[in-house]
C-alpha cells in the first residue's frame, strides 16, 4: 500500500553514497530478496483508457490538486517496511524505464483530466526518492511541469534518506524547484535504529536538516518511529531533543506498527523481540505531544506537527480535507470526486501497461454517498479544524455528544469537534462510534 | 419373517415380561440384539447393529434415551412362549419413565459388566425393580474379555441381592455365550402375568412416541381385559378419547394385528400428534364400559432443571421457536415459554427433567434442526416464602424477589455413590463442599463402596460429576433422585457491568458460595470483555451488597498512526467491517459484550456435562 502513503520516512534507505543517479542503480550488490509489499485493495476493475466518469471530473476545481509520484527503489528493504518498493535485486525494471512509464502516465492524466490541471502540491514518495539523485528528481518534477504543470506557490516535497543527501543534493532539488524535504530519522538511539535496520552517522539527520535549510529548502520536516522493541522513554526523549536541536519546523511521528510478512513481524512471531504494546505506545505519543507543543510545534493531524499554519504539509492536508490527486508511479493511489483508484504494483507490468498505451490501473471504486460520508467523518476527525458538525446526523450527534462527555472531543467555535489528545489516541473507536451509534 | 408369536391373544401363562436393567455400555443392546437373532425375530441378513437404538445420538453415546420392545417367540421343552423384552431409558433423567416400564415387566434382568461390577445407576434401577417385586435374574456380560473378573463380580451381586454366586448367570452378549441359557431361564424363573381376561380393559402406557409419518405410537401393556383395532378408547388421566387405527406388536418392526390381550405387550395408533396428548403411565380403557380405576402410579413430569436457550444469531429465533414444537411432539416433559435476556436477545426459558434432558435436548435442537445455541446457566426450582406468607416458586434467577424473602426452599437429592472403597475420603471431602449430608455406606464388597448422600439439586447441576471422575480417577458412578425440598440460606448474586446486571449471569447460590461464584465471574469477565474506551466497573453483588469486584482498566490507544492516500480505501473497508461487527455486540449500559464473551462465560461451567459424560 505504498504508494500514497507519504509516511515520510521509512522508504528512504540507506545507501553508501549521495550522489547515486538513477543508472546506477542496478549495480548495487547487496538485496534483500524478500517481497512483502501489503495487498491492493479489491474494487472495481478500472478501464483501460483510465477514463474517468464525467461526474468525477465535474468535482476537479473544487478542491486543490495535488500530484504524488512513487518511487519504487531501495537499496535494501528494513524489516518493519510493507511498502511496494523494491531492491535491485529483484528488479528487472531500471530507475530510466521507471521514469519513462511515469512520464507517461502524467501525460495519460492530463489527457483522462481534458484540460491543464496545474498541480498545487507534488509530493515524491517511495521507496527513497533521494536514491534518484537531484538530477533524478529534477527530472521527475520537470515531468510534472511538462504535463499537468506546475500551480504558481506550488508546495513540492520529496522524501530523502539523509545519509544520502549532501548540500548538493540539497542545492541541487532547490534550484530544480523542491520547497520542501522530509528526512527519515525514526530514532536518535543506535539501538532501536538497529531494530529497525536503519544505520545512521550519530546527529547525520540533524545536520541533513540544517543543510536543506541552509540550500533554501524553506519547509524542512524530520519523521520518527516510536514504541519500537527496546526503546526507552529516555530514548524517545533523546530523539525529541535532536528533533528540536535540528530546528525544523515540521514533525511527524508514527507508532511502530508490526506489518503481518515482514521480516519483523517474523522476529516477534518467533518471540525475538516483543511485539509493541499499546498502553506503552499511549504513554510515548503523550510524551512527543507534550515535548513538541512546548517547542511551539502544534499538531494539526494525529500524528503531524507543525510551527505553524503555512508549515503545514498542504499535499498531505489534501488526503484529510476530500482534496483530488493523480498519483503516479507503480502501486499509487488516486482519487479525484469520490472515484479512487490504484495502480499496478510491480514496476515492471506497471511500465509494461504504459508502453502498450494502457492505463497502469488495477482497479478502482466509485464512491457511494454513504461511502464518501464515512471517508469524510473517518478523516476529518483526525484533524486539528476538526469535524464539522453539519456532517453529522442526529443519532451521530448524540455519539458526539457522548464524546465530548467522556473528554474524548471538544466543540469548538464554528460548529466543529476536535479530538483532545486522549481522544486523538482513541480517534478510531470514536470514528466507530459516530459511524455506527 | 413369521412365527407364532406373531399371533396374539396369547394365553397369559405362556407369555413371560422381562426388562433388561444395566449400565451404559454394559452391554445391554448387544444382548438385545443376540436374543433378537436367537429367536429368529432378526435374520442375519437384516441384522442391524443394536437394532433397538434407533436414534442417532444413542447410538453415538452409546446410551438409550427412549424404550423400544419388542416380542420373541421361544420355544422351551417343546412349549411355545412369548417374550416381551421391555427395553428400559438407561439414565438418570428417565427414572419415571423407567419405573413405568418396570412396570410393565414381571421380571428383569440385572447385565453387570464382568469386567467392571455394578454401577450406581444400575443400583439405582435394581433397587425400583426390587420395590416393584421383579424377578431378578442376575447376569455377568462380556466374560470372554482378559479383563473379566467373573468370580468377583459374582460375589458381589450375590451380597447385593442375597443369593448365592451360583445363582449368576455368565454370558458373553457379543459372542452368544449363555444367551440360549439365559432365555431359558426367563421362561423358567419369570412369573407369567397374571390379569382378568374379562374386566374392562386396562393397559399402561409405557412409552410414547412422535413418528413423523404415522403420528404418535403408544405402548402399551395390557393388564386387563383385551384392546382390538376400531374400538373406541379414553385415556384415564387426560380424558382424551380417541379411535384406534391401529393395534400392533413389534417383531423387530411395527406389526399389525387383531389385538392385545392380558399380559400382552404392543403399539396402538390413534392419528394423535403429541405425545402429551399420549402420555407416559396413563391408563388406557375402552370408550364404553370402560374401566373406573386407573392403575396405579401416573405422575405428570415435572421440570427439575430450567435454563434459557438462546440462538447465536438472533435471527435463527423463529428456527428455534419451530425446532423446539417440533421436539415436544415427542418430548412430553419438555417445557418452554419465550424469555427476553438483555445480554442474549430473544429466546426460551426451557424446562428440563434433569441434566441428560437439557444436554439432549440442546444437542438435537443443534444436530437435527442445524441450530447453534447459547444455554444459560441452569437452574432448579425455589420455593420462596415471602415475608406475608406469600409463596412464590421461582424457575428464573430474574424472578427472584427483590426483598422481603422469609425463606427459601430448594430441591434436594438423595445421592449414591459407588467407588473403590480407597477414595471414601475424597468423595466426602467433595460431597460436604457440596453441602452433602451423609446418610449411609455400604461395602458391596472388599473394594467397592456404595455411599448415600442428599446434596442439594443445584449442587449438583455445575462440575459435580466432573469433579467426582476426577477425584476418583473416573473410577466412580452416580445416580441421584428427586428427595424432597430442604430450607437454604440462599441469595441472588448479580454480575453488573458498569452498574448495570447482566441478566444471563444472576445466579442464585448458597450464601457461603456467594463470594466465590462473584470472584469467579468477575475474574473470567475481566479476561473476556475487551477493553473499552472507558474503564469498566465489574461487580458481583447481593442485593445492592458489592461482594467482588474487577476492573477493566480503559483502552488508551486505539488509533491507526497513518492515514494517507493510499490508506483510506484500506481503512474505510476495515471500518465497514468493524461497524457489522459492532451489530453483533450486546450493549450492557454502554459497554460492548462480543457475543463470544457470552457464550465463554457461560460455557465454561458448562453445567451439560456432567450428564454428558455419564458413563
Amino acid at each position: 500500500m505504498a504508494a500514497n502513503h507519504q509516511w515520510e520516512s521509512g522508504r528512504d534507505h540507506v545507501v553508501q553514497s549521495a550522489t547515486w543517479a538513477p543508472s546506477r542503480l542496478p549495480t548495487f550488490g547487496c538485496w534483500d530478496t524478500e517481497h512483502v509489499a501489503a495487498a491492493l485493495p479489491l474494487g472495481a476493475p478500472a478501464p483501460s483508457d483510465g477514463a474517468l466518469p464525467a461526474a468525477a471530473l465535474r468535482e476537479l476545481r473544487r478542491a486543490p490538486f495535488g500530484v504524488y509520484v512513487h518511487v519504487p527503489f531501495c537499496a535494501t528493504r528494513c524489516g518493519y517496511c510493507d511498502f511496494n518498493t523494491y531492491t535491485p535485486g529483484e528488479l528487472a525494471t531500471s530507475p530510466s524505464t521507471w521514469l519513462d512509464a511515469v512520464r507517461r502516465e502524467l501525460d495519460l492524466a492530463a489527457q483522462v483530466l481534458g484540460e491543464p490541471v496545474p498541480a498545487d502540491t507534488v509530493f515524491v514518495g517511495g521507496g527513497t526518492p533521494s536514491l534518484l539523485g537531484a538530477a533524478g528528481l529534477a527530472a521527475v518534477l520537470d515531468a510534472v511541469r511538462g504535463s499537468l504543470g506546475l500551480a504558481p506557490g506550488a508546495e513540492v516535497t520529496t522524501e530523502a534518506n539523509p545519509e544520502s543527501t549532501s548540500p548538493e543534493f540539497f542545492a541541487g532539488i532547490a534550484a530544480a524547484g523542491y520547497t520542501r524535504v522530509s528526512l527519515g530519522m525514526q530514532s536518535a538511539a543506535p539501538h532501536v535504529l538497529a531494530v529497525l535496520d536503519r544505520v545512521h552517522t550519530p546527529g547525520r539527520p540533524v545536520a541533513a536538516a540544517a543543510q536543506a535549510r541552509a540550500a533554501g529548502i524553506g519547509q524542512v520536516s524530520l519523521d520518527l518511529i516510536y514504541g519500537t522493541p527496546g526503546e526507552t522513554s529516555d530514548d524517545l526523549a533523546a530523539s525529541l531533543d535532536a528533533v528540536l536541536t535540528a530546528g525544523v519546523d515540521h514533525v511527524s511521528a508514527y507508532a511502530l506498527v508490526v506489518e503481518a510478512g515482514t521480516a519483523l513481524a517474523r522476529r516477534v512471531a518467533r518471540g525475538e523481540l516483543p511485539g509493541p504494546d499499546d498502553d506503552v505506545l499511549a504513554e510515548r505519543y503523550e510524551q512527543i505531544d507534550t515535548a513538541l507543543s512546548a517547542a511551539g510545534l502544534q499538531w494539526y493531524e494525529v500524528s503531524n506537527w507543525a510551527t505553524s499554519a503555512e508549515s503545514r504539509c498542504r499535499h498531505n492536508v489534501g488526503y484529510w480535507a476530500d482534496g483530488n490527486w493523480w498519483g503516479a508511479g507503480p502501486g499509487a493511489h488516486s482519487h479525484v470526486g469520490g472515484v479512487r483508484w490504484w495502480n499496478v504494483k510491480h514496476p515492471a507490468r506497471y511500465a509494461a501497461a504504459l508502453q502498450a498505451g494502457r492505463s497502469p490501473a488495477a482497479g478502482r471504486e466509485i464512491l457511494n454517498p454513504e461511502e464518501q460520508h464515512t471517508e469524510r467523518v473517518m478523516l476529518g476527525v483526525r484533524v486539528a479544524e476538526g469535524l464539522p458538525l453539519v456532517a453529522l446526523d442526529s443519532p451521530s450527534r448524540a455519539a458526539a455528544d457522548r464524546a465530548v462527555s467522556d473528554g474524548l472531543l471538544i466543540a469548538v467555535p464554528g460548529d466543529r469537534l476536535v479530538l483532545t489528545r486522549r481522544g486523538r489516541l482513541l480517534a478510531d473507536a470514536v470514528v466507530r462510534n459516530l459511524l455506527a451509534p | 419373517m413369521t412365527t407364532f408369536a406373531d399371533k396374539t391373544f396369547t394365553p397369559p401363562e405362556l407369555i413371560r415380561n422381562f426388562c433388561v436393567i444395566a449400565h451404559i455400555d454394559h452391554g445391554k443392546s448387544t444382548l438385545a440384539d443376540r436374543m433378537l437373532q436367537l429367536t429368529g425375530v432378526l435374520t442375519d441378513r437384516n441384522y442391524r447393529a443394536q437394532y433397538l437404538d434407533r436414534m442417532d445420538i444413542e447410538r453415538e453415546r452409546g446410551i438409550t434415551i427412549k424404550a423400544q420392545n419388542v416380542r420373541l417367540p421361544w420355544q422351551v421343552n417343546g412349549v411355545d412362549h412369548v417374550l416381551h423384552l421391555i427395553d428400559t431409558p438407561g439414565h438418570v433423567d428417565f427414572t419415571y419413565e423407567v419405573s413405568r416400564a418396570l412396570e410393565a415387566c414381571e421380571g428383569a434382568v440385572l447385565l453387570v459388566d464382568a469386567a467392571q461390577g455394578i454401577e450406581a445407576q444400575t443400583l439405582a434401577n435394581l433397587y425400583l425393580a426390587l420395590e416393584k417385586d421383579l424377578r431378578i435374574i442376575p447376569v455377568l456380560n462380556k466374560i470372554d474379555l482378559p479383563a473379566a473378573e467373573p468370580d468377583r463380580y459374582a460375589a458381589e451381586l450375590a451380597h447385593i441381592l442375597g443369593r448365592q454366586p451360583d445363582d449368576v448367570l455368565r454370558v458373553s452378549a457379543k459372542t452368544g455365550q449363555g444367551v440360549r441359557e439365559l432365555l431359558d431361564v426367563v421362561v423358567a424363573q419369570v412369573p407369567a402375568p397374571v390379569g382378568d381376561d374379562q374386566a374392562p380393559t386396562r393397559a399402561m402406557i409405557f412409552d410414547s412416541v412422535y413418528d413423523s409419518y404415522r403420528g404418535v405410537v403408544t405402548y402399551i401393556r395390557v393388564i386387563d381385559g383385551r384392546i382390538t383395532p376400531r374400538d373406541r378408547i379414553r385415556m384415564m388421566a387426560t380424558k382424551a378419547t380417541h379411535e384406534l387405527l391401529e393395534v400392533g406388536i413389534i417383531s423387530p418392526d411395527q406389526k399389525p394385528c387383531d389385538g392385545l390381550g392380558v399380559g400382552e405387550v404392543g403399539y396402538l395408533m390413534t392419528g394423535v400428534k403429541d405425545v402429551r396428548q399420549s402420555r407416559v403411565g396413563d391408563t388406557v380403557t375402552s370408550e364404553r364400559k370402560g374401566a373406573t380405576e386407573a392403575l396405579p402410579g401416573y405422575r405428570t413430569p415435572k421440570p427439575m432443571v430450567f435454563a434459557g436457550l438462546y440462538p447465536m444469531d438472533g435471527s435463527d429465533y423463529p428456527e428455534l421457536r419451530d425446532a423446539l414444537d417440533k421436539l415436544r411432539l415427542n418430548d412430553a416433559a419438555l417445557t418452554y415459554e419465550p424469555e427476553t435476556s438483555a445480554a442474549l436477545g430473544f429466546g426460551f426459558r426451557c424446562g428440563f427433567l434433569g441434566l441428560l434432558h437439557l444436554e439432549i435436548t440442546r444437542d438435537r435442537l443443534e444436530r437435527e434442526f442445524g441450530l447453534d445455541l447459547i444455554s444459560t446457566a441452569p437452574n432448579v426450582v425455589y420455593r420462596v416464602v415471602r415475608d406475608d406468607t406469600t409463596e412464590q416458586t421461582v424457575t428464573n434467577p430474574a424472578d427472584w424477589p427483590d426483598g422481603g424473602v422469609a425463606e427459601v426452599y430448594e430441591p434436594v437429592v438423595r445421592c449414591t455413590v459407588i467407588a473403590p472403597s480407597e477414595f471414601v475420603g475424597t468423595i466426602m471431602e467433595l460431597c460436604q463442599g457440596r453441602r452433602g449430608t451423609l446418610l449411609g455406606m455400604d461395602y458391596l464388597s472388599e473394594s467397592r463402596v456404595e455411599m448415600r448422600y442428599t446434596l442439594p439439586m443445584a449442587e449438583i447441576m455445575f462440575d459435580f460429576f466432573d469433579a467426582l471422575k476426577s477425584r476418583t480417577r473416573g473410577y466412580a458412578s452416580l445416580d441421584y433422585e428427586e428427595a424432597g425440598e430442604q430450607a437454604s440460606d440462599l441469595v441472588k448474586v448479580d454480575i453488573l457491568l458498569q452498574g448495570e446486571p447482566v441478566d444471563a449471569f444472576s445466579a442464585i447460590v448458597h450464601r457461603d458460595a456467594a463470594y466465590g461464584y462473584g470472584t469467579s465471574m468477575a475474574t473470567k469477565l475481566r479476561e473476556l470483555i475487551p477493553r473499552q474506551q472507558f474503564e469498566v466497573p465489574i461487580q458481583a453483588a447481593i442485593g445492592s451488597r458489592i461482594i467482588a469486584r474487577e476492573t477493566i482498566r480503559a483502552i488508551r490507544k486505539d488509533v491507526l498512526a497513518k492515514c494517507y492516500g493510499g490508506d483510506i480505501t484500506r481503512k474505510r473497508k476495515l471500518l465497514e467491517k468493524q461497524k457489522e461487527g459492532k451489530k453483533r455486540m450486546k450493549t450492557i449500559g454502554r459497554v460492548e459484550v462480543p457475543q463470544e464473551a457470552f457464550v465463554a462465560a457461560l460455557s465454561t461451567n458448562d453445567p451439560a456435562q456432567p450428564a454428558n459424560k455419564r458413563s
